[in-house]
């Protein structure tokens, strides 16, 4: 699915463009009574530092002139910019700011949500749609770190065993289930968009603490992580 | 990865303490740790090895150094990645070397 | 004499770092809480995952600390890794200390638990800034041979203040990955001298990444962060304001800069050659009056 798809889909009511560039956009949907902003990428876009400060700007703007507004990220990334010029200028400390302006509008009461729908890769998920309250995906989305050839090689372990493991292990290789075993990803969706949008944002007003370890472990995709945790908690 | 146990007389270590551990699970290195146990004139040693086969070199460099050093009543595991014979003593002569500069209390 | 923060070991960092007999260890590796995921791939384990936690005091205060061991994995972050890593900041948040100390040493995520350690890594950022709007000052200090990447340069940049000696790297991808993909004229990964003037600690130093530059001398690190301790902690809507400008200036003013050099000339340093040659004393004596503040 692509951008021009995805957004009447997810806004029946209406969908306003403010600014769009080739690979990324920002504007407002209505649900209900509810107006969205909207902070996306798309067709499969780099991040760089220009898109991480489009991206910041926007959330910015909107903590300034929208408290509480619902703020929704929408993905297709396949990664970080892989660029000498980005990494001289520090792309790091750019994804990370985006990072920081994200936590901030959370801390000032605005729902921040997810939606991966076409790829979300690594470095280029990061700073954006991970750090929402709640993380989804299109059930025909791709979430990774890696394919699983050039994890072979990196490793050094062959690609037979990766991909044998990958059978019963939701722990190294892509995939959106796997995402959602590791506790990441909420829920996949499908079918009615709309009706899941409204439901993320009825869920997504309640603010709440990062809930992923705890829905790793039910999960069983990360049986150690809170177990972990919670041990240099309590240790003497 | 490969296990290999050893169990080896030695003279009694005779200070009490916490746990040290030496090394650094690195190509051509190796992670130390040595712990108190029961056994009083023995050290128990445990190797967990990326390098296949070479049992007969691990047991000469074992029983070397239990015959050279204080390491009765220790336990001591080891994570190695390809680590020499050389490096191997080192670690676990820096780790007894460890163990005898402090105590608890 | 000296003794050389990047060819120390974790331990050996953070020992140095802290006051002496300080350091108090949670989860040793005597607790055994190793990677269920590398023994599934039959690889070697540390019995601390590859990183070492604790409490222990710095100028006389408490802190928490943590130390990435370089040397195992590269350092990279797995599932029990960050797992320590999201407890010691979770404690953090209910002790309070003058500081969270993270001596980082790291590639980012740890390929066999990819996704746990992307999803760790996530976590962690989180963690962070949630701490930091509580008022918890994060010390970061970078100097080891894995260097600073991936996830754990975005973690980096999410630290109040970061201290690196010339040593240290700090990007997003590593110089190999982006020849992989775009040719070696995009980026000579064998080309030292390039790769320590575009990620290298005088570079993020000049462009206003980082807070401190010192010698690869444990003792310097751990002066640097004592003097860190009463900078002012918090995160604030100013704050980024502040800093979405200066990224943005940035951004735009060298827009045109192909080799870092240019950027150096252009924040007035006289001669971009000689800056490898200086100490660090005489490089931030020089750098100083010119670098871009953040």
């Amino acid at each position: 699915m692509n951008r021009e798809q995805l957004l009447p889909a997810l806004f029946p009511s209406g969908w306003t463009e403010q600014s769009s560039t080739a690979h990324a956009f920002t504007g407002t949907g209505q649900v209900g009574d509810t107006t969205v902003q909207v902070i996306g990428s798309s067709d499969a876009a780099e991040v760089g530092g220009d898109l991480a400060l489009f991206m910041a700007r926007s959330v910015l703007d909107t903590v300034r002139d929208h408290p509480r507004r619902p703020i929704l990220f929408l993905l297709d990334t396949q990664g970080q910019r892989l660029r000498r010029h980005d990494e001289m200028l520090g792309l790091n400390g750019y994804m990370a700011h985006l990072a920081k302006c994200v936590e901030i509008a959370r801390h000032r009461g605005h729902p921040i949500i997810s939606l991966v729908y076409g790829q979300a890769v690594s470095g280029g998920y990061l700073t954006t749609g991970m750090m929402a309250d709640a993380c989804y995906a299109l059930a025909d989305a791709e979430i990774k770190v890696m394919n699983l050839p050039a994890m072979a090689r990196i490793t050094k372990i062959p690609l037979k065993r990766l991909e044998e493991l990958a059978a019963q292990s939701p722990v190294f290789s892509p995939g959106v289930d796997n995402y959602f075993r590791m506790g990441h990803v909420l829920e996949v969706w499908s079918d009615d968009l709309a009706a899941h949008l409204q439901q993320a944002l009825a869920t997504a007003s309640i603010p709440q603490d990062d809930q992923r370890m705890r829905l790793g472990q039910d999960r069983g995709g990360r049986k150690l992580a809170r177990p972990v945790a919670l041990r240099v908690l309590a240790h003497a | 990865m490969e296990e290999l146990k050893f169990d080896l007389p030695s003279a009694a270590q005779t200070i009490a303490r916490d746990p040290v551990l030496v090394g650094v699970v690195a190509s051509g290195n190796c992670e130390v740790l040595v712990e108190q146990s029961k056994a009083v004139g023995h050290c128990a040693v445990t190797v967990h090895t990326s390098a296949h086969g070479f049992a007969p070199i691990w047991q000469a460099v074992v029983e070397d150094f239990s015959a050279r050093r204080h390491a009765g009543g220790l336990s001591i595991e080891i994570n190695d990645v390809g680590a020499t014979p050389a490096v191997v003593s080192l670690r676990l002569d820096q780790a007894i070397e460890v163990w005898e500069e402090h105590s608890n209390g | 004499m000296a003794n050389s923060y990047f060819d120390s070991s974790a331990r050996e960092r953070l020992l140095a770092t802290v006051d002496a007999g300080t350091f108090h260890e949670f989860l040793p590796p005597s607790a055994r809480v190793a990677s269920p995921h590398l023994r599934q791939l039959d690889q070697p384990v540390a019995f601390d995952d590859g990183i070492v936690i604790g409490s222990a005091r710095l100028g006389g205060q408490p802190i928490l600390v943590a130390a990435q061991e370089g040397g195992f994995l590269g350092g990279a972050i797995g599932e029990v890794h960050g797992a320590k890593l999201v407890g010691l900041i979770d404690r953090a948040r209910v002790e309070k200390p003058a500081a969270v100390v993270l001596i980082l040493d790291s590639g980012g995520v740890r390929l066999h638990e990819a996704n746990a350690g992307l999803v760790a890594v996530s976590e962690l950022i989180r963690a962070v800034l949630a701490a930091r709007l509580e008022g918890i000052r994060f010390i970061g200090l970078i100097g080891g041979a894995g260097g600073c990447f991936g996830g754990t340069g975005l973690i980096a940049r999410c630290c109040d203040v970061l201290v690196m000696s010339e040593e240290g790297r700090l990007a997003m991808s590593g110089p190999e990955v982006i020849e992989t993909v775009h040719g070696v004229e995009e980026f000579d990964s064998r080309d030292r001298a390039l790769v320590w003037r575009v990620t290298g600690g005088k570079h993020r130093y000049l462009i206003g990444e980082i807070d401190e530059l010192v010698e690869d001398d444990a003792a310097a690190f751990r002066d640097a962060a004592i003097r860190l301790l009463s900078v002012p902690g918090g995160l604030s809507l100013a704050d980024v304001e502040r800093e979405h400008a200066q990224l943005q200036r940035r951004w735009t003013r060298f827009a045109e800069a192909e080799d870092p050099t240019d950027i150096w000339r252009a924040l007035g340093v006289a001669d971009p050659a000689q800056l490898s040659m200086l100490t660090a004393a005489e490089f931030v004596a020089l750098a100083a009056p010119c670098r871009s503040h953040s």
